[in-house]
């Protein structure tokens, strides 16, 4: 109990600070000059609750966890049926989902082939940053910054350059590699929390990087106009650039603005099964299994000759090349990009994708990326409080199913004889 | 005399003010198996750890196979053939056994990415053979009926084993043992003595082994040091070593 009193005001406090600063007083400018406003009075009453809320749940956790034990909790891992599990249905199963997710934009709306798009790029962030820390159990706080130079990089190469998008596609995955490696050699050496503290930072100054070199990525104005990707050469515009040919007039169909949107889509469908391809790969390769064994015991690890930092490093980049890969598209999908596109809160929802889904595991991490970009779409009246349902979605995970929702089954290798 | 294999000179290890190896010598010669005791808190592992690159060496010489390796990386320490077991199991235990034992290999099939990937002829080739060697090792120390189960569901005495196959498999020359018979039953004890006497003579190797099994260190060893309070107290074979009036004196004075 004593116990429990003393934590109750400690995390009452914690609340209190942290309230205060963000939402108690305000810095809001009025004309040239910074003025502090405090918060309306209801406001006050909210926060004070909030406060009380917290130390009484703080105060009181023992009979609160005492009290739910008896509600039971989801059996996720039933929702599958036992069949599908079964390796034999397997292969068959996976090749009617890649025929479903190549048929299925032609027999929906415009919004929901462009939602299911959005989804796919955060597939991929997911699976990159998955390497990262799910696989190689090294937190990176900072991964946004890898989307960031992906996307930079195909936008200023194909304004300044004309490269065309899959010409960039490699080009924005080694140049975020590079970038990932660069950081990662200084910063590998050292313990998992510097990690964590010097990746937050790094996200950040791309960001204001971005931001301020003016003269090449325009500043807070971003990049417009950015190219979209083409079918061998087709162009899929009203009427196409100099020297190129429209798709619908080369297919002899009538113009319509929904097979751009489907062609996008089909081009993140071919990303993500490479991206899973690669992964899966390397987690049945000896680097694969190297970055497993160093999450799980890393002084064994090293007394049998495996040098961790270059095998931290490897996970890094290649979580980094990932990212790269999804930012050059999302920079083609999008057509503009500025800063704003890439803030701390990517990176958040980033990680939380990968904790949702179960650390290390692929097909949870899928699951969690869909989850969270579809459902805020459906809660549009909600999206102020979005972030506080993201973080009550965190808080009852870590209390319930701290392994994420699916959590990681690795392929095993096996002994024939 | 056959070949020095490891020879070290005036090893000093301090942890602030404490001295916890004092001056120790050690020599290792192609082929033998080379025992130190001493009484809890001597400073042995400590030696191990300053051999094998986990800490380095306040002060003092290591040279293996003619080269200095006092201060170099673990890492590297290992890959030239000297690798170490820990006093408290350390295995990979959510992966399985065989997996415990190609990670281990990892060096060996240090393929470009590419080739993993798609899976080339040569990759193919590399990963069979890392999986013949596992399988060869974990014959030896009776453990391939297990190798599709995960290695932390394993009975003590066979971690035991899979960390000796798992080393083996590095295929060293010289194999550090830090009391690998604790905790082992009457019989697993016998078996972890023919191993090791079967490591040196079948396998060519040296075993540098640290036991408090006194049985076990007598029947096996070519030569025994013995360290009380990180200082070298004596050596010589199992019978000199036996009727050392120090070494009597230091193991009743403690008990
Ligand atoms: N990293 C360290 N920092 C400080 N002191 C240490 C460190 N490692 C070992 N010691 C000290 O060095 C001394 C020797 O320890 P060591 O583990 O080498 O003994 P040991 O001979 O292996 O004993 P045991 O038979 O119990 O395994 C002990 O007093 C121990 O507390
Ligand atoms: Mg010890």
């Amino acid at each position: 109990m004593r116990q429990n009193l003393y934590s109750a005001v400690f995390a009452a406090g914690i609340t209190f600070v942290l309230t205060c600063l963000m939402i108690g007083v305000k810095l809001t400018s009025e004309g040239t000059q910074l003025k502090v406003v405090s918060a309306t009075e209801a406001q006050w009453g909210w926060i004070f609750a909030g406060i009380a809320l917290v130390f009484f749940s703080q105060l009181f956790r023992d009979q609160i966890s005492a009290a739910t034990a008896g509600i039971p909790r989801p059996k996720l891992a039933t929702l599958v049926p036992e069949q599908v599990r079964s390796p034999k249905l397997k292969p068959w199963l996976l090749a009617a989902l890649v025929v479903g997710l190549f048929v299925w934009p032609f027999m929906v709306s415009r919004g929901a082939v462009d939602l299911a798009t959005l989804t796919l790029i955060y597939v991929m962030l997911g699976l990159g940053l998955n390497i990262v820390v799910g696989l190689a159990g090294l937190l990176d706080l900072g991964y946004v910054a890898f989307y960031a130079i992906g996307a930079y990089s195909y936008a200023l190469l194909s304004s300044y350059f004309g490269l065309s998008f899959w010409a960039c596609l490699p080009i924005a995955a080694v140049l975020a590699a590079t970038f990932g490696f660069v950081l990662g050699f200084p910063v590998l050496r050292l313990r998992g929390d510097y990690l964590a503290i010097v990746t937050l930072g790094f996200g950040e100054i791309i960001r204001i990087l971005l931001n301020n070199w003016t003269a090449l990525t325009g500043g807070p104005n971003g990049i417009s106009g950015i190219e979209k990707p083409t079918l061998f050469g087709l162009e899929f515009s009203r009427r196409a650039s100099e020297g190129h040919v429209p798709f619908h007039e080369f297919m002899g169909i009538d113009y319509s603005s929904g097979h751009k949107v489907i062609f996008l889509y089909l081009i993140a469908v071919v990303l993500v099964i490479w991206v899973l391809f690669v992964i899966n790969r390397l987690m049945r390769m000896p680097l694969g299994r190297a970055w497993e064994a160093l999450r799980e015991d890393e002084i064994a690890c090293r007394s049998l000759g495996l040098n961790r930092t270059v095998i931290k490093l490897t996970a890094f980049t290649f979580g980094a090349s990932t990212a790269g890969f999804a930012g050059c598209f999302f920079a083609a999908r999008q057509g503009f990009i500025s800063p704003e596109s890439f803030v701390f809160i990517e990176s958040a929802i980033i990680l939380a994708i990968v904790v949702l889904g179960g650390m290390g595991s692929q097909f949870g991490v899928i699951l969690a990326a869909i989850v969270m970009t579809i459902l805020p779409e459906f809660a549009r009246e909600f999206s102020e409080y979005r972030m506080l349902l993201f973080g009550l979605l965190m808080v009852l995970m870590m209390r319930w199913r701290p392994q994420g929702l699916l959590p990681s089954k690795r392929p095993h290798m096996e002994l024939k004889r | 005399m056959s070949q020095l294999l490891l020879d070290v000179n005036g090893l000093t290890m301090r942890f602030g003010g404490l001295l916890a190896v004092n001056n120790v010598n050690l020599a290792v010669h192609n082929r033998q198996i080379v025992s130190i005791i001493g009484p809890n808190g001597a400073g042995k592992t400590t030696v191990f750890n300053c051999l094998s690159g986990f800490y380095i060496p306040s002060d003092g010489s290591v040279v293996f196979k003619g080269e200095q390796i006092a201060g170099l990386k673990d890492f590297r320490i290992s890959r030239k053939g000297l690798v170490r077991t820990f006093q408290h199991v350390r295995l990979f235990s959510n992966m399985t056994v065989i997996e415990n034992m190609l990670v281990a290999q990892h060096r060996h099939l240090d393929t470009n990415i590419a080739a993993g990937l798609f899976k080339t002829k040569r990759y193919r080739q590399l990963e069979q053979e890392a999986m013949d060697r596992a399988a060869y090792w974990l014959e030896q120390v009776d453990l391939l009926d297990f190798a599709n189960r995960e290695a932390g569901n394993l009975a003590y005495g066979q971690q035991r084993r899979l960390e000796i196959a798992r080393c083996m498999v590095t295929q060293p020359e010289l194999l550090l043992l830090d009391e690998p018979a604790a905790g082992l039953n009457p019989r697993e004890t016998k078996q972890l003595d023919e191993l090791i006497v079967q490591l040196r003579d079948e396998h060519e190797i040296s075993v540098l082994l640290i036991e408090h099994d006194m049985s076990l260190v007598m029947g096996i060893s070519d030569h025994i040091y013995v360290i009380a309070q990180g200082t070298p107290l004596a050596d010589g074979t199992p019978d000199d070593v036996k009727q050392n009036p120090d070494v009597i004196k230091a193991y009743l004075g403690e008990e």
